[in-house]
């Protein structure tokens, strides 16, 4: 069925004092300062397949639109190239901008749910917690199960080259003090700010 | 010259040829290194994405280990490894909530990071460290009449590398003209290659790897050199895909550290290029234009 949605937000489409709360976080102070210039959306490679440009996202943001932003695929197809932060002439740490809101949806739940991106970054963190080390191939496989298992099947020429390079191992991989590293990251836990 | 190593997960995974041929390059060249033991996952851009504050505490643990080993160098060889050693560096420095943060966790298990490491990149090493001129002694085989793309991509450059230009960076470059190679010009040495979009976004990701294809195809490029596993996966592993989807663009990607194997004359066998899907094969020396043209009639040679 043909979904019918409003093109232009409403003042009270704003969760008031979201804008402030990630200003408020260290290292994204600077975004008040952005004056909508767009040289972050002009050299963005992937700006071309967002929903909202990068430059959109910093006046989402600042203006309080939270469940616009934290639902946009923009933050999840930010490949972390850094090519915004450093050409931003207000020295706005854009990247580390998309990072706070990443964790931000994730935190919240409020991610696409079956976008590979966050089910990636799912995965990888709790292979991390689990064996100290990251087995590429485990890695995908596991993305591959949790969201589209046809496209693991169509890769099948990819792996067939990886198995004649030599570079098919489903060893996995893992760190000694994998206790010492989970005790570690717990201490983590329970507390907010970090940045 | 001695270092700590730190390898990260793709230099032993499907990046070792990255590996296999870094340690007998710097092994030629004198430079010592001793892989940390007990490293563990940098994080990467995954995990920052998940929890920073933990993302820094796995990184720092990583300084910690080789502040207790007594070295002061970490060499990080992936481009991931080496931004996100970085960033907790300067996260530690610049933030003091995530300095306690990382501090209070790295106190539980009896570690502590004092700051005092200096993260490397290899370029970074074997420039300012070694130098163009040791180097130059210990080339045996010209790369002469080879055409290199030079490809840094983002993680190494951005944002917080300092031996370089993030716009422009040329150290690889003139490592690459050392060996004697001819270094065309590249003008998306910076270009991102999609990260890991090429798996999670193909529709996006491969696009850009097959814009850097097909550039260095077009400034007549033999193979692009690259500073990054991710890089060198995506330009090599997709290349059924792209070749269905674009035609016939690619080029080899190999790593810059089998060029200087490779003029260093070393054994082939061991730099790892039997690792690559896309075939990178050098020219014979035959075949390669000859260099002392004599000038058509009517020309002054030099005018």
């Amino acid at each position: 069925m043909m979904r019918v949605e409003r093109t232009i937000k409403y003042d009270a489409d704003r969760v008031k004092g979201f804008g402030k709360e990630i200003m408020n976080v260290p290292g994204c102070e600077q975004l008040s300062n952005c004056i909508q210039c767009g040289t972050c959306s002009g050299v963005c490679p992937l700006s071309i397949y967002m929903d909202y440009t990068p430059r959109q996202v910093m006046a989402l943001t600042r203006a309080d639109f939270k469940n616009e932003v934290l639902r946009s695929h923009t933050i999840w197809l930010c490949a972390s190239c850094y090519a915004c932060a450093v050409e931003c002439p207000r020295e706005i740490r854009i990247t580390d901008i998309m990072y706070e809101l990443k964790q931000r949806a994730i935190q919240e739940g409020i991610y696409p749910k079956h976008f590979p991106i966050p089910v990636l970054a799912r995965e990888f963190s709790q292979m991390v917690l689990k064996n100290g080390r990251i087995t590429e191939l485990l890695l995908v496989l596991r993305l591959f199960l949790k969201t589209n298992w046809r496209a693991a099947l169509g890769n099948w020429r990819m792996g067939l080259d990886l198995l004649k390079t030599g570079r098919l191992s489903l060893r996995t991989e893992k760190i000694e003090q994998r206790a010492e590293l989970a005790r570690m990251l717990a201490a983590v836990d329970g507390k907010g700010g970090t940045r | 010259m001695k270092y700590s190593y730190f390898p990260g997960c793709s230099l032993k995974g499907l990046g070792r040829a990255y590996e296999e041929s870094l340690l007998p390059v710097m092994q030629h060249l004198g430079v010592e290194l001793e892989e940390l033991p007990d490293w563990n996952c940098c994080g990467a851009t995954a995990y920052m994405a998940v929890d920073e504050g933990k993302a820094c505490v796995l990184a720092a643990r990583n300084l910690a280990l080789v502040e207790n080993s007594g070295r002061q160098q970490l060499l990080a060889p992936c481009a991931a490894c080496y931004l996100v050693l970085n960033k907790t560096k300067h996260y530690m420095q610049d933030f003091p909530a995530m300095k306690d943060t990382v501090d209070r966790a790295l106190s539980a298990v009896g570690l502590r990071y004092r700051g005092n490491i200096a993260v490397r990149h290899p370029l970074d090493v074997l420039l300012n460290d070694v130098g163009l001129d040791a180097i130059k002694q210990k080339v045996l085989k010209p790369l002469d009449g080879l055409k290199v793309a030079p490809y840094y991509g983002c993680q190494v450059v951005r944002p917080y590398a300092t031996f370089d230009d993030q716009h422009n960076p040329t150290t690889m470059d003139r490592l690459l003209e050392t060996l004697g190679a001819t270094v065309v010009r590249y003008p998306l040495k910076t270009k991102c290659c999609g990260g890991s979009l090429t798996g999670t976004v193909p529709e996006a990701g491969l696009r850009l790897v097959y814009i850097l294809h097909s550039e260095a195809k077009k400034r007549g490029a033999d193979c692009l050199a690259t500073v990054c596993p991710l890089c060198q996966f995506n330009l090599d592993a997709y290349h059924a895909g792209l070749s269905r989807q674009y035609g016939p663009v690619l080029v080899p990607a190999v790593y810059f550290t089998q060029l200087m194997g490779l003029a260093f004359g070393l054994p082939v066998q061991q730099l790892g290029l039997n690792r690559s899907a896309i075939p990178f094969r050098r020219r014979p020396a035959t075949v390669a234009e000859p260099t002392h043209q004599a000038a058509p009639a009517g020309i002054t040679p030099g005018a």
